[in-house]
């Protein structure tokens, strides 16, 4: 009996300690290396990660957060921002609540950070900017800088348009202004079925494909228009078996994670021959759910994708943190937004959050995936898109993704200005000296 | 027409089918021993990562037997050296105990396969649409049909198990007179060791099974958790018959609820009427089936729950 008793308490504290790693594992921040020769000491700028890091939608963070840390480490070794400046990654997790993420913001006050990087939820965006810009009115000598790294939602950078905020990556207007280009393109497109998550983004993406498909192909016909809500659809087969009877041979859909993995694999498994255009098929976890029941039938819309062109610059890049962290460099946004920060600070000459902004304005950069502008009118970064689709690998298509054994095979590119639609933002400066 | 209804019907019975897996141990835990456990979704979570491992390792023919075994063990040791410790101090514990638990083996997951899916794959014997379903113009993967049969087999064995065997017996008479039963000589504590270990490897079955007919993730225990409660307090806490008819009942409602466009709007229509479209119920009339279909299991719940306390076959109030 005491040796049973012995075993049970054991086996409890084995099973508390491996928990407790776990968590200790989500929070861990590996030490940036700071190899400073410099004789003053480093001045250190501190970025805000806000985004979950805990519940289901962790993966996403996590894996986002990973690719800040490495970005900063990059971006301070280059000392891009100016001798001496290092990036530091602060971690905060917002649960993917916008409630949440205002308590946060809170504490990155109160700790002295005055920029901040969210992407995950263009909610939680929206609610980031409102909160920012009544605290930066309030408090003008404690201001804080929103660097959004990839929530979509057009309005950010139209009519609820502001000073604090930057956007990283193209927004829904921008990436379906180039998908339905690459249709027009494609008379074998005939039916087309919009499917997407019932919240701003995907809302966004059917209203705004109808649109665009009816000014650049109005003989299309928009065959269905699901909207499903977020995260909780487990069988996606009646939807498919409802495209098949409404003779879809085209779905857009702006629907990641599992809703994604889960949509295509229920149209293989179904043998519904239909052409699926994505908004998000790259990002972490959803290759892996599709593998082959994606080939040749999954395209993406992205500002970016590993084979872009062989030997591009920061291929290295990839592969190295491919190579550190398992898992794939995707949200390049991550580079882009520390990047242009950074040079921010080198022509503002400071780390003021204010002088930072008016610099932000305007720079153009060579990044990873060719030549960047953040447009001073409404704070979006233009940089070029790309149509890839779902193909095995070989020849120039080089990089495995997620060892399935396919990758991303470019279709069509778009440079910066056919990628850019003009924007409606009226923007507020606040003066240049407080 | 009747073939999308035909189809629809099919994969409404066949996630039906899958829930029925999952809810068929829990309803038997709780049928037993009067434990609501909270971490069933998460054996069912554990089914499926097994049922990921021991694929690539052996094969899923291999994994099929060996992960519902290995959840019998797991099943088995946390109602020994942990239920039954926790059970002195009443059924909050219990709930708590478990509740914890399903939180432990999600952690654990994700400390060793990783916070992202993993590639489960349906084995290559069985992708593909049924041949003859096709002939009569409905396309059905195979594997769906296999899910289906997997799911009647264990319908069958739990039933014949239960009521034709001597085993079946000392279980039922153990879960109405514990004390009498032990007092007849036999081991009840150990009966319900077996009894929560056949749950939990009921629940890792369904995991192999339903783990790569959708995705393996480990989200999967909390969005699969939630209907399976649905599931058994429809059917009535306890009762095998009424979860199987709750299952293939919620199964049918999502698939067919997911598809149709019917709204207040159009239902208004029929009736010669009209809305106009700045009235302020327009919004809420606009509204389809399908947007809200997920929902309607959970109608259901409250329905009835409101109406009928006990469940569609229940036997005690509340």
């Amino acid at each position: 009996m005491n040796i049973h008793l012995a075993l049970g308490r054991l086996a409890f504290a084995a099973l508390t300690l491996l928990s407790a790693s776990a968590f200790a594992q989500t929070k861990a921040v590996p030490a940036a290396k700071a190899a400073t020769v410099t004789v003053a000491p480093p001045q250190v700028v501190k970025v805000a990660f806000v985004d979950p890091l805990s519940g289901p939608f962790a993966g996403t963070g996590s894996s986002l957060l990973r690719h800040f840390q490495m970005m900063a480490e990059l971006v301070s070794a280059q000392e891009l921002a100016g001798p001496g400046i290092r990036f530091e990654i602060v971690p905060f997790d917002n649960k993917a609540s916008p409630q949440e993420t205002l308590t946060v913001l809170r504490q990155i006050v109160d700790r002295g950070i005055r920029y901040v990087a969210q992407g995950n939820g263009s909610g939680v965006a929206l609610a980031l900017v409102d909160a920012i810009e009544k605290h930066n009115e309030r408090n003008p000598a404690q201001s804080i800088v929103f660097l959004n790294y990839a929530a979509v939602d057009p309005d950010l950078t139209n009519s609820k348009c502001s000073f604090w905020h930057f956007r990283f990556d193209a927004n829904t207007d921008m990436k379906m202004e180039a998908l339905t280009t690459y249709i027009q393109g494609r008379p074998e497109v005939k039916n087309v079925y919009l499917i997407n998550q019932n919240y701003s983004h995907g809302q966004q993406v059917s209203r705004v494909a109808k649109e665009m498909l009816a000014r650049k192909r109005p003989d299309i016909k928009v065959v269905g228009d699901d909207l499903h809500p977020l995260g909780q659809v487990r069988d996606f087969s009646p939807y498919i078996a409802k495209m098949r009877s409404a003779n879809a041979d085209t779905v857009i859909t702006g629907n990641w994670g599992p809703d994604l993995a889960l949509l295509v694999r229920a149209a293989r498994d179904a043998g519904l021959k239909a052409q699926f255009y994505t908004y998000y098929a790259g990002t972490s976890g959803t290759p892996t759910a599709m593998g082959a029941a994606g080939e040749d039938r999954v395209r993406m819309v992205s500002y970016w994708h590993p084979n872009i062109a062989p030997g591009y610059p920061y291929e290295q890049v990839y592969l190295d943190y491919k190579k550190r962290f398992n898992e794939e460099w995707f949200t390049v946004a991550s580079f882009t937004s520390l990047a242009v920060l950074a040079e921010g600070i080198k022509r503002a000459g400071s780390t003021d959050p204010l002088k930072v902004a008016y610099a932000m304005e305007g720079v153009k950069l060579n990044a990873p995936h060719g030549a960047i502008e953040m447009r001073a009118a409404d704070h979006q970064l233009l940089q070029p898109l790309w149509i890839s689709s779902w193909t095995r690998v070989g020849g120039p298509n080089r990089h495995d993704i997620e060892k399935t054994g396919f990758t991303w095979k470019t279709e069509a590119a778009y440079a910066t200005d056919a990628a850019s639609p003009p924007t409606t933002c009226q923007m507020k400066r606040p003066p240049r000296t407080p | 027409m009747l073939e999308a209804a035909l189809s629809q019907t099919l994969y409404g019975l066949s996630y039906g089918l899958l829930l029925f897996m999952l809810a068929s141990g829990l309803t038997l835990i709780f049928s037993m021993m009067g434990v609501l456990n909270f971490a069933h979704a998460s054996f069912y979570m554990l089914g499926a990562y097994f049922g990921y491992q021991f694929s690539v390792w052996m094969g899923f023919w291999p994994a099929l037997l060996i992960s519902p075994a290995l959840l019998f063990i797991i099943g088995a040791a946390v109602e020994r050296w942990g239920l039954r410790r926790v059970h002195q101090w009443g059924h909050v514990p219990e709930l708590l105990f478990t509740f914890g638990l399903s939180y432990i083996i999600v952690e654990l997951v994700q400390v060793i396969w990783g916070r992202t899916a993993v590639a489960y794959r349906v084995p290559a014997e069985l992708d593909g649409p049924v041949a003859w379903l096709q002939g009569l113009g409905i396309t059905f993967p195979q594997y769906r049909l296999f899910m289906m049969a997997v799911a009647v087999g264990m319908l069958a064995a739990l039933w014949l198990g239960l009521a034709r065997t001597r085993l079946g017996l000392v279980i039922q008479a153990a879960l109405a007179h514990p004390q009498q039963v032990e007092a007849l000589g036999h081991n009840v504590p150990r009966v319900f060791m077996l009894v929560f270990g056949t749950g939990a490897a009921l629940a890792g079955l369904a995991g192999v099974v339903g783990g790569n007919a959708f995705v393996t993730e480990p989200a999967m225990a909390g969005t699969v958790g939630a209907i399976v409660f649905v599931v058994i307090v429809v059917g009535g806490l306890g009762s095998l018959a009424g979860a199987f008819i709750a299952s293939v009942l919620i199964g049918l409602l999502e698939s067919f609820g997911k598809v149709s466009d019917l709204s207040g709007a159009r239902v208004l229509g029929w009736l010669g009427m009209s809305v106009a479209p700045d009235h302020a119920l327009q919004p809420l009339l606009a509204l389809s089936l399908s947007q809200v279909a997920p929902v309607l299991p959970y109608l259901l719940l409250v329905l009835v729950l409101i109406v009928r306390p006990k469940g569609l076959l229940g036997t005690r109030e509340g």
